[in-house]
């Protein structure tokens, strides 16, 4: 079957590239500005520099791309090699795909994060491609004596027009790979495109219908045993004593002991039982008897962090984060002022695939494998940590089953590395779903208090104070900063507009770890600031969309409102319909919603349907884009409708799937997407989709029942 | 010593006939297409066929198993070739695709059973599988496909 070409097999076949190759790669050098494109045989020996290839041609003429991102499902493994094949001129079907390693070095930042995959590197990888191609054109025409316009590449082969020879890229790589890596390559316009811009099918599907693709959990390595970690309940507890007697005697047990290590400034205790599977590790966790010490920790609870926002909010002005004109003394005028609260609460990230790592600490040498968004973050962190060499600490890249923020952050692969050197041998370290809902880190709640005045139709002061844990904290310490997403979500058009606006931020910290999850503060700003719009639309007497379409006056921005107008009939609706919508920005891309509801016989509220118009400029694959926005609808509707995760006497108390629900096929709802075509730079693909779905899906309640949904998560069947 | 037979090849396996059968398959006989989500018969990761019917592997012991036909997502098919998989591949299903292993087999049980299926019927049949990457309007699409390519004997 042709689409299953990419077999495991073909995969462990290339882990050892070797023979006479064209390889090209970029080298980044720590300290200069510009990366640089190699060429490995030639260059690299002279510059000293081990080059990993990201494009290698051998000469049986096999291309082989490394994808330098982590596949989590949002199609980096597809993009990557779709741009590079474009300008390599070759067939897609015939390229294999590697996980390169981690090292920022070569590959240039690694993290799959903030949606940049693409929009960072795309102008790179078809650089790369049609370097690989000139040099191989070039190699062509001294061979045959011809000039080199008259020499054309297609298919992997470059042909010569006037007379149709051909050579596949395998008979030219030996010459080309001595050639001088050329300077001003030409590249192709979006029009002359083949590739690019076309629904093309997925690399790794055929991979994850039968089983075979390698998500980190697959992974074996020879000699490895399983440990699970029983780690204090409370966020950031110790252990004060433990008895592992019975959990020894549990068949398959082999070591129990305590693991320390630091997360997030503070110390993480707990007590791994390492065994020989997966399952005897579980219930060697079961046997354990702990003492847990607590003491000196803040026991928080949910009911608590949210008063405490809203008395700051009532409170404090808070550190100004972005500030035009000023709001205040219009708020103090009379007119048609509106005062709101929002809150949206902690989430968990909760990716199918529970964290988990393999480590193989062998001395002055590293190795790790796993399902992990930042590989080269991983190599940075654990040599530091561990004292070794950075070259000796191998990151490896196995597929990710989820990711969204949480795979980034370095905990797990550090764990594994301390059961490793503590056992002296390769161990993989999973997480139970348990482990993974009420560790953390979680999505930050937060609450925001909007004050706006209309005036004429328009707004004319709009004031945004918000409390919540700062992300920006964990990584370096920022207190006394405004938080550095105050207005992420918020549209930079409406700044252009707005005469009087201000956002703050006032500072609130618990304990409870946090991180980025899928779009970061943009997943609850945009919930606040477009409903919020919305409020103001409705007092200024306004239709929701003609009011942003006044407010927003941006081309793109234009045209995607009259996208959304036109293909949700939003101007011919019925009675008993409610049409709500919500547009946001989020890392360099627009997603504009219409969600349209009504009651059912059962008079409960349901969505009929789900519009969105999705702005990402330069594109790669449009087939992916309408997958990560149905993907994105579905976990904001879970984040608005369905879940929380919620503190009690400082334990999260979300524990499985049954006390945490998810979305399910039965809550999805008809979803229609669009991809706007435009020239603007490429936007990010896989987060942008997520902000606005809750705000238009609230403000169709609104249209419908008259009810103003400002606290996340409501239920929908008792609105 | 416990005796399975697992896409239709027989293991000896010397494990405690608790231990589930999502382990047994995964840590001992190493085929790692079938997935843990929960542990706990919430997400559906971990669905194999008993005897022909869909179950959690993770709440199954192992001793259950016994003189029963396993079928895991690496036995659906010799060839990656079930309408169901060509469906899935046609219609690019899978995001991450962690959880499609065990949408799969649910799905074969909803297709044989039901060679017809509305989109009620799927959404019963799929309900007892969670997707985190949300990709539960391609799998209703695929799998009215499959029914498609089924009919047409492909
Ligand atoms: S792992 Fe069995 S149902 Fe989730
Ligand atoms: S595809 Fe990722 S959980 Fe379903």
């Amino acid at each position: 079957m042709p689409t299953n070409s990419l077999s495991r097999r073909k995969f462990l076949q290339l882990s050892s590239l070797s023979g006479t190759a064209l390889c090209l790669g970029y080298y980044f050098p720590l300290s200069a500005d510009a990366a640089q494109i190699l060429n490995a045989s030639a260059e690299a020996a002279e510059t000293e520099i081990e080059l990993n290839a990201w494009i290698s041609i051998n000469t049986s003429g096999k291309v082989t791309i490394f994808s330098h991102r982590a596949e989590m499902g949002q199609g980096a493994f597809q993009a990557i090699p779709q741009i590079v094949a474009e300008e390599l001129a070759v067939v897609l079907k015939e390229v294999n795909i590697l996980f390169a390693p981690g090292d920022n070095r070569k590959y240039g930042s690694q993290i799959t994060g903030g949606s940049s995959t693409v929009r960072s590197s795309y102008k790179n990888l078809l650089k790369l491609g049609a370097t690989a191609r000139e040099m191989l054109t070039e190699a062509a025409s001294t061979k045959w004596g011809v000039s080199k316009t008259d020499c054309y590449a297609e298919a992997g082969h470059i042909i010569h027009r006037p007379t149709g020879r051909k050579f596949h890229y395998g008979e030219l790589v030996v010459e080309a790979s001595k050639l001088k890596v050329p300077e001003n390559i030409t590249l192709k316009p979006r029009s002359a495109y083949q590739l690019i811009g076309k629904p093309l099918k997925r690399q790794d599907t055929p991979l994850k219908t039968n089983g075979a693709a390698i998500f980190g959990l697959d992974k074996r390595i020879p000699g490895m045993l399983y440990a699970s970690v029983e780690r204090n309940p409370r966020l950031r507890g110790k252990v004060k004593s433990f008895d592992d007697t019975a959990a020894r005697k549990v068949p398959g047990v082999k070591d129990v002991f305590l693991v320390k290590m630091k997360v997030f400034n503070t110390d993480r205790e707990g007590i791994a039982v390492v065994a020989n599977s997966t399952w005897a590790a579980f219930q060697g966790r079961k046997a354990l008897k702990v003492e847990w010490d607590d003491s000196g920790f803040e026991h928080v609870n949910s009911e608590d962090i949210f008063r405490q926002h809203k008395e700051i909010l009532e409170t404090r002005e808070g550190i100004s984060f972005r500030k035009t004109g000023d709001p205040d003394p219009i708020l103090k005028q009379g007119g048609q002022k509106i005062d709101a609260l929002y809150q949206t609460p902690y989430q968990a990230h909760a990716c199918m695939e529970p964290l988990n790592c393999i480590a193989h600490y062998q001395g002055d040498k590293l190795e790790i494998w796993g399902p992990i968004q930042g590989p080269d973050w991983v190599q940075d962190y654990l040599s530091e940590e561990m004292g070794l060499k950075r070259e000796n600490v191998i990151v490896n890249m196995t597929f990710l089953g989820g990711g969204f923020g949480r795979k980034a952050f370095m905990d797990y692969p550090y764990e594994a590395t301390l059961i490793s050197k503590q056992i002296g041998g390769p161990v993989q370290v999973v997480w139970t779903r348990e482990d993974d809902l009420n560790q953390g880190p979680f999505r930050p709640g937060v609450s925001y208090r909007c004050e706006g005045m209309v005036a004429n139709g328009e707004i004319s002061a709009f004031k945004v104070r918000m409390a919540g844990q700062n992300i920006d904290h964990f990584s370096d310490d920022k207190r006394g900063e405004a938080n550095s997403s105050a207005t992420e979500g918020f549209l930079e058009s409406y700044f252009a507009h707005l005469k009087n606006v201000s956002f703050a931020d006032v500072p609130f910290e618990t304990p409870i770890p946090i991180m980025w999850w899928r779009s970061v503060y943009a997943s609850t700003n945009g919930f606040a600031f477009e409903s919020f719009l919305d409020e103001l639309a409705l007092a200024a007497g306004k239709d929701p969309l003609e009011f942003r379409r006044v407010h927003l006056q941006e081309e793109r921005l234009q045209q995607l409102i009259n996208k959304l107008e036109a293909v949700s009939g939003w101007k011919s609706r019925k009675k008993n319909e409610g049409y709500g919508t919500a547009i946001t920005e989020c890392f360099g891309s627009y997603a504009g919603y219409v969600v349209k509801v009504s009651r059912n016989a059962e008079n409960k509220v349901q969505i009929d349907q789900v519009w969105a118009v999705m702005d990402c400029g330069w594109y790669v694959n449009p087939d992916t884009i309408r997958a990560q926005v149905e993907g994105s609808v579905i976990m904001a509707l879970g984040a608005a409708t369905i879940h929380e995760v919620t503190f009690k006497d400082g334990l999260a108390e979300a524990n499985n799937f049954y006390t945490y629900h998810m979305p399910r096929i039965t809550d999805a709802p008809l979803v229609e997407i669009h991809v706007m075509e435009n020239e603007a730079d490429a936007g990010g693909v896989g987060e942008p989709g997520l902000p606005p779905f809750a705000p238009a899906l609230t403000n169709a309640i609104f249209d419908l029942t008259g009810k103003r949904i400002r606290n996340l998560p409501f239920d929908l069947t008792s609105v | 010593m416990i005796t399975l037979s697992v896409n239709k090849k027989t293991y000896q396996l010397d494990v405690d006939p608790n231990m589930p059968l999502l382990w047994a398959i995964r840590d001992v006989i190493g085929l790692t297409g079938t997935k843990y989500g929960c542990g706990a018969a919430q997400c559906g990761a971990c669905m194999v066929h008993l005897n022909g019917e869909a179950v959690f592997s993770c709440v199954t012991p192992v001793s259950r198993a016994v003189g029963q036909q396993v079928i895991t997502i690496e036995g659906l098919s010799a060839g990656n070739d079930h309408p169901l998989q060509l469906a899935w591949q046609e219609l690019d299903v899978p995001q991450c695709g962690y959880c499609h292993s065990g949408q799969l087999m649910s799905a074969a049980v909803l297709l044989r059973e039901n060679p017809n299926p509305t989109d009620e019927d799927i959404d019963q049949a799929m309900a007892g599988n969670i997707c985190r990457c949300g990709t539960y309007s391609r799998i209703r699409k695929a799998i009215h496909h499959a029914a498609e390519l089924q009919k047409n004997g492909k």
